[in-house]
């Protein structure tokens, strides 16, 4: 089933941004979850917005859509500007949440129905357009099954269903698959990627670096409220890791803290993770590295050294 | 942005999307309507049940004892009485309880605020359908009163109106009381502290008359007694300037609650 936005994507250097953020801050009392937020969406791409468990993710994306409004900054989506005209920009938008809220005891063309109303599909074009989100979601056997009866897996895909209900130009998926089985994670991969090829402007908040590896053309990294880093996934650990790779040593706890020592002594960024040390930035430092696995640098590298957090 | 992203933009602005918008209301009554279809069988016995309920033991349980009131049999003064307090129970409840648990475990409004709807067509949409319910389930009394007697009359054709009216009313007040209660556990307060009085002083049973003069003056703020009296009237005979003061009190009371619950769910629902 194919899937064709209303307005078609444009080659890169030209592209309009489908969303602009420029200096967002939100505080809820003495918390400040986005503190100055920068944040491009090119039309037709997919963004990547990375960061750890409370790091401002969810806030940003329910300023999106107006569910929480900014302090300061400005906020342009699909060219409107919120949140006086958010209304014109969530009736091009699709929401996928990240908590589940399908209406539970209806079946999961009823939920479709009422989001095709909601959406203001136009009557003529309805059924055609719950067919085609169905297709989507591949849910056709289950079309008439209610949504209670249904495997967390086809929940997933009816939300992401029906956020395309109306062929939105911009799809807005917060932490999509968390808390999912690989296998699901993998089909709904699939399943967004189709989606970014056929043009549609995704943000995707996620705390999955292969997630964003996987599916982002570009990744912003967020820490603290504050985009920390934003590029292509092999930009940023060009930029921040360096290409040469890294070492991996395995060993007893003080092994691990004796090679750790050792490579930040001779110029080399380390970091734990968890059962290792990982010696980063082997290009750069004047001294051999500790004996240890080599591997490619990665995202994840990337994202520990500037959140200081470890994957959640 | 580029030309495809303005010519996309104008189109939109040229039917720049307002308040209170039709499409908006119909996509929160839809969703109302489809799913009534999965619950309507205990909501319409526990609305119509209920007061019908009422209904027959104090008419003839207490009309056994008092064969009429203020010139009218005692099952007639009940039968009309009841249809308001039907109203206020098939509305204020479903809108209290019904907020939370979309609000709070099915996260219902979530979704639908991030589609093109605003909190004030949400709020709006969600009492029109709690009061269209009660403007229907709040005849039950009178159909229940007419085969016991009550003769028909065509007053009785506006009883659905002001059932509507006044339901609409109690649902933003339930509506309300949701937004501004942060826990369900705190119903109770509301139940016995306000809607268990309004609902006894609301001349239902008894006429005002009989009570204390501060109770009588208190029964007059209590929408629940003018809609009393208008129903009563619409069945027995208007009162004119008497009955438009009392449609006067229920409109009033309804915008009134209706803004309220639009002001505190926005509070709640929008950070």
């Amino acid at each position: 089933m194919s899937y064709a936005p209303k307005v078609p994507s444009r080659a890169a250097s030209a592209r309009p941004l489908a969303i602009r953020l420029r200096g967002v801050v939100k505080r809820y009392g003495e918390i400040t979850a986005v503190d100055g937020l920068d944040l491009d969406v090119p039309e037709g791409t997919c963004v990547g917005l990375l960061g750890p468990n409370g790091a401002g993710k969810s806030t940003t994306m329910r300023t999106l859509t107006a569910q929480a409004i900014a302090e300061e900054g400005e906020l342009e989506v699909l060219g409107y500007r919120l949140p006086g005209e958010s209304k014109q920009a969530r009736a091009e938008c699709g929401v996928v949440p990240q908590l589940d809220n399908l209406d539970t005891t209806l079946t999961v063309e009823q939920n479709l129905i009422v989001f095709a109303h909601l959406y203001r599909v136009p009557r003529r074009e309805r059924k055609a357009a719950i067919d085609r989100a169905i297709g989507i979601a591949r849910l056709g056997e289950r079309r008439t099954a209610k949504v209670d009866k249904i495997s967390g897996g086809m929940r997933r895909r009816l939300l992401i269903a029906r956020a395309l209900v109306h062929r939105p130009r911009l799809l807005l998926l917060d932490e999509p698959t968390v808390g999912l089985d690989p296998q699901v994670r993998q089909e709904l991969w699939a399943l967004i990627d189709g989606l970014r090829s056929e043009g549609v402007s995704i943000l995707m908040s996620t705390h999955y670096i292969e997630e964003a590896e996987r599916l982002a053309d570009t990744v912003t990294i967020m820490s603290h409220g504050r985009a920390v880093a934003s590029g292509r996934p092999t930009e940023l650990i060009g930029e921040h890791v360096g290409e040469g790779g890294v070492v991996e040593v395995y060993g007893p706890p003080s092994r691990l803290a004796e090679a750790e020592a050792e490579a930040q002594r001779a110029g080399f960024l380390t970091r734990r993770t968890g059962t290792s040390v990982a010696v980063l930035g082997l290009e750069g430092a004047n001294g051999e590295p500790p004996e240890g696995q080599r591997r490619p640098s990665t995202l994840e590298d990337v994202f520990v050294l500037l959140t200081g957090e470890e994957v959640g | 942005m580029s030309s495809a992203g303005v010519a996309a933009g104008s189109a939109k602005s040229e039917r720049r999307l307002g308040r209170l918008e039709r499409s908006a209301l119909q996509g929160v009554l839809v969703r109302e309507v489809i799913n009534f279809s999965s619950y309507w069988r205990g909501t319409t016995f526990s609305s119509t049940v209920e007061p019908t309920i009422y209904l027959l033991a104090f008419g003839f349980g207490f009309g056994s004892l008092v064969s009429e009131v203020g010139g009218f049999r005692y099952v007639e003064f009940v039968g009309t009485g009841t249809v308001a307090t039907a109203v206020l129970f098939a509305s204020v409840f479903p809108a209290m309880f019904g907020t939370v648990v979309k609000y709070q475990f099915q996260r219902t409004y979530d979704a639908i605020l991030a589609a093109p709807v605003d909190t004030e067509e949400l709020v709006t949409g969600e009492a029109l359908w709690i009061a269209t319910r009660a403007g229907v389930y709040g005849c039950s009394p009178l159909l229940v009163a007419m085969a016991f007697g009550l003769d028909p009359s065509w007053g009785m054709l506006a009883v659905p109106f002001i059932n509507f009216t006044a339901g609409f009313g109690w649902a933003s007040f339930g509506i309300s009381i949701a937004a501004f209660l942060n826990s369900i556990d705190n119903f109770g307060y509301v139940t016995s502290g306000v809607i268990t009085p309004l609902f006894l002083v609301g001349g239902t049973f008894f006429p005002i008359d009989g009570l204390p003069e501060w109770a009588q003056i208190a029964a007059h703020v209590n929408p629940l007694y003018h809609c009393v009296e208008l129903v009563r009237h619409a069945v027995f005979g208007w009162e004119g300037l008497t009955d438009l003061a009392h449609l006067g009190a229920i409109v009033a009371f309804g915008l009134a609650a209706w803004r309220l619950a639009i002001f505190g769910m926005t509070r709640k629902l929008v950070d």
